[in-house]
């Protein structure tokens, strides 16, 4: 078993909120791995969508997330992929959005 | 009692309310034996999994009427149901703390939109509606409600509510709803559009409604006003009761005069159209016989949605009212959104003052990805009818000439990847800036037509929020620099030979008939259940006898004298 922890900062413009946390939510359940995520104090349940939103997670958040299991490796690199593709979000918005952020 | 509110559509209706709950939840704790837990465990179970199985039918089902896009909101509810910050706690409450599962429910909701309130963002503050929405489900179904209350009523009855999400209107039973009273929303919430869609009154803004009333009251609400009478005296209701069959009565004569020309007592010809802001409501624009539509506000393809519509959707919903309207046109008008129109997806900057802000054209000049999609949605819809197309908010010539730098743009991407479309189609621009009036035979020289927009017109003439109980008797149609201004549009597109329109509400109330029909409208736009009455308004006058009054209202000073004017003409 294997535990794998990385601090990733929120890039999409929506922040986490339900749409992309819905996005991460269903990640998370793929994988076997237990996932945190922490903010500050509070530490929330990846898999739980009532978790991710209470976050708050705007724009710029730093998050520690946590992977503990078995395939804590591919879970980790799948929700860096997530996280760095903005939660696919850039290709829909964020290119044009920048004009008036 | 009376209570007064915005009456947003029109008519009037008697009957029995039916009041909803804000919150709703069913909060009494009960403790369990210890032979009753494993049962109360299974009945939550069984509560999950019914309402996992409702929201799926209701995505469905909103899905069939409002397309994909709108129905993936309900995704994010399906997950709350798998939440393991819902079940376990839930769980892990009835078996330790021996507590009945709505309770359990109901604390785990109340400590989770309470954490949730802490944030400062409208975006989180509108979805935890949904979240409490998810709740309420599973208390309902704990309780072994079979049906949402809304969409099980037993006898026909007045809703009322602080305010109805768009799932609760939705899984209304819409045959036994004969009116809506809301204490939230305003002319363009929710409710608003859905009782003009369904033709029922409605009231919105009564404050106090959800505490006045007793479910079972009986009470009038008269749309046309804005008022709801509650336990009316009996010669109150005799007197409603008689007004109302004059209303129906005038139901037959709308069947009558469907399909009687809006032409002038000597024969002038005068268009009248619908506003519709719903594919459905074009059930209505038929019904009323209106000749096409002449404002399909796109908005709703924007809202309650997480995501942005795609090309294909939007292409599939401009068809479905093109191909259906067919021959009769179809006036599409560009995304009006930001002002009091909140859409996370495009996550805008909160503003001071919206009404002067990024709004319609300004936004989608700026976010030309968005009008784009728009754009070739609607060019490519209109080979299935006759379309024309119009931008909203244009304050001046400029703006006019970068959105149609944007079309041809469009227009060439499509022609380069042999997309079909019609290259002609008609582009116009709503007139509801004061600015854009005064410089209107400017931009009448470079457009097709115009849309006299006059709920905004007025506002930015008037300097004035009507949604402002303080100041909102200074919202006057009548007022000389409106009137004014009107005739400088109207004349100025004559001068250079396009026609206009007016899609405000001032085009469907038959009071101005006379007014409009004198500074020569072309083309009056309004709700489907407003033609009747001004084709009425139409036919009772002669056009020479509109324009001497108007020329005469023109030279008088104040509105209340132009009011006193008209009362005693007719």
């Amino acid at each position: 078993m294997s535990v794998v922890s990385k601090e990733f900062i929120v890039i999409n413009e929506l922040g986490l909120h339900v749409r992309p946390a819905g996005t991460l939510v269903k990640l998370a359940n793929k994988f076997k791995s237990h996932i945190s995520i922490q903010r500050d104090d509070d530490t929330i349940d990846a898999k739980s969508i009532m978790g991710v939103m209470m976050l708050g997670a705007s724009k710029g958040t730093v998050l520690q997330v946590k992977a503990e299991g078995e395939d804590a490796e591919d879970a980790m690199a799948s929700i860096q992929s997530l996280f760095e593709s903005g939660f696919g979000e850039l290709e829909a918005s964020a290119d044009t959005a920048g004009g008036q952020v | 009692m009376k209570i007064d509110g915005v009456g947003v559509s029109q008519g009037i209706s008697v009957g029995k309310t039916f009041v909803m709950e804000r919150e709703g939840f069913s909060n009494v704790k009960r403790t369990l034996s210890a032979d009753k837990i494993s049962g109360e465990l299974k009945r939550l179970e069984d509560a999950i999994s019914k309402t996992r199985d409702q929201l799926k039918h209701f995505q469905q089902k909103i899905k069939n009427e409002l397309g994909d896009s709108h129905a993936a909101v309900f995704e994010s509810h399906v997950l709350v149901l798998d939440d393991p910050m819902l079940i376990d706690p839930a769980m892990k409450m009835i078996r330790i703390d021996r507590v009945n599962p709505e309770y359990a429910i109901s604390e785990i909701f109340r400590v989770y939109l309470e954490k949730l309130e802490k944030f400062d963002d409208p975006y989180l503050k509108s979805r935890m509606a949904d979240f409490r929405d998810v709740g309420r489900r599973i208390q309902m179904n704990l309780a072994g409600v079979e049906k949402h209350p809304l969409a099980n009523l037993q006898e026909k009855v007045i809703i009322v509510a602080y305010d109805l999400s768009p799932s609760e209107t939705a899984s209304m039973d819409k045959e036994k709803v004969i009116g809506f009273v809301t204490e939230a929303g305003s002319r363009s919430s929710h409710t608003a559009i859905m009782a003009k869609a369904l033709e029922i009154p409605a009231i919105v803004g009564a404050p106090g409604v959800t505490k006045a009333i007793k479910t079972g009251d009986t009470v009038i609400i008269d749309g046309n006003r804005g008022s709801v009478i509650i336990n009316p005296d009996s010669e109150t209701l005799k007197e409603y009761q008689a007004e109302r069959k004059k209303l129906t009565l005038s139901v037959h004569a709308i069947e009558k005069s469907r399909k009687s020309a809006a032409e002038t007592l000597d024969g002038i010809r005068v268009r009248l159209s619908a506003n519709i802001e719903l594919p459905d409501e074009i059930v209505h624009v038929k019904l009323h016989g209106a000749r096409g539509i002449g404002l399909f506000r796109t908005e709703f393809l924007y809202l309650y949605r997480d995501e942005l519509p795609s090309e294909e959707d939007s292409f599939q919903v401009y068809k479905q009212v093109v191909s259906t309207m067919s021959p009769d046109s179809v006036t599409i008008r560009t995304l009006d959104i930001g002002g009091d129109k909140f859409v996370s997806q495009l996550n805008l900057p909160q503003e001071i003052n919206p009404f002067l802000g990024c709004r319609a054209i300004r936004l989608c000049l700026q976010r030309k990805d968005l009008f784009k999609i728009q754009l070739r949605a609607i060019l490519r819809a209109s080979v299935y009818g006759t379309v024309k197309l119009m931008y909203p908010m244009i304050s001046g010539v400029h703006e006019l000439r970068e959105a149609n730098i944007v079309l041809e743009e469009t227009k060439a991407e499509l022609r380069t990847e042999g997309i079909e479309f019609r290259e002609d189609i008609p582009v116009g621009i709503m007139i509801e800036i004061p600015s854009a009036a005064i410089t209107s035979d400017i931009l009448a020289r470079e457009t097709d037509f115009f849309s006299i927009g006059t709920n905004d017109l007025i506002q930015y003439t008037m300097a004035v929020d009507r949604g402002n109980e303080q100041v909102a008797y200074l919202y006057d149609p009548l007022h000389p620099a409106v009137l004014r201004l009107l005739k400088q549009v109207i004349d100025s597109a004559h001068l250079n030979g396009i026609g206009v329109s007016m899609c405000g509400e001032m085009a469907g109330d038959p009071i101005f008939t006379p007014i409009l029909l004198g500074l020569g409208l072309d083309e009056f736009s309004m709700a489907p259940t407003d033609i009747h009455s001004v084709k009425n308004a139409v036919r009772s006058i002669r056009m020479e006898d509109a324009r001497k009054l108007t020329t005469e209202i023109m030279e008088l000073p104040t509105s209340a004298e132009i009011r006193q004017y008209l009362a005693n003409i007719t």
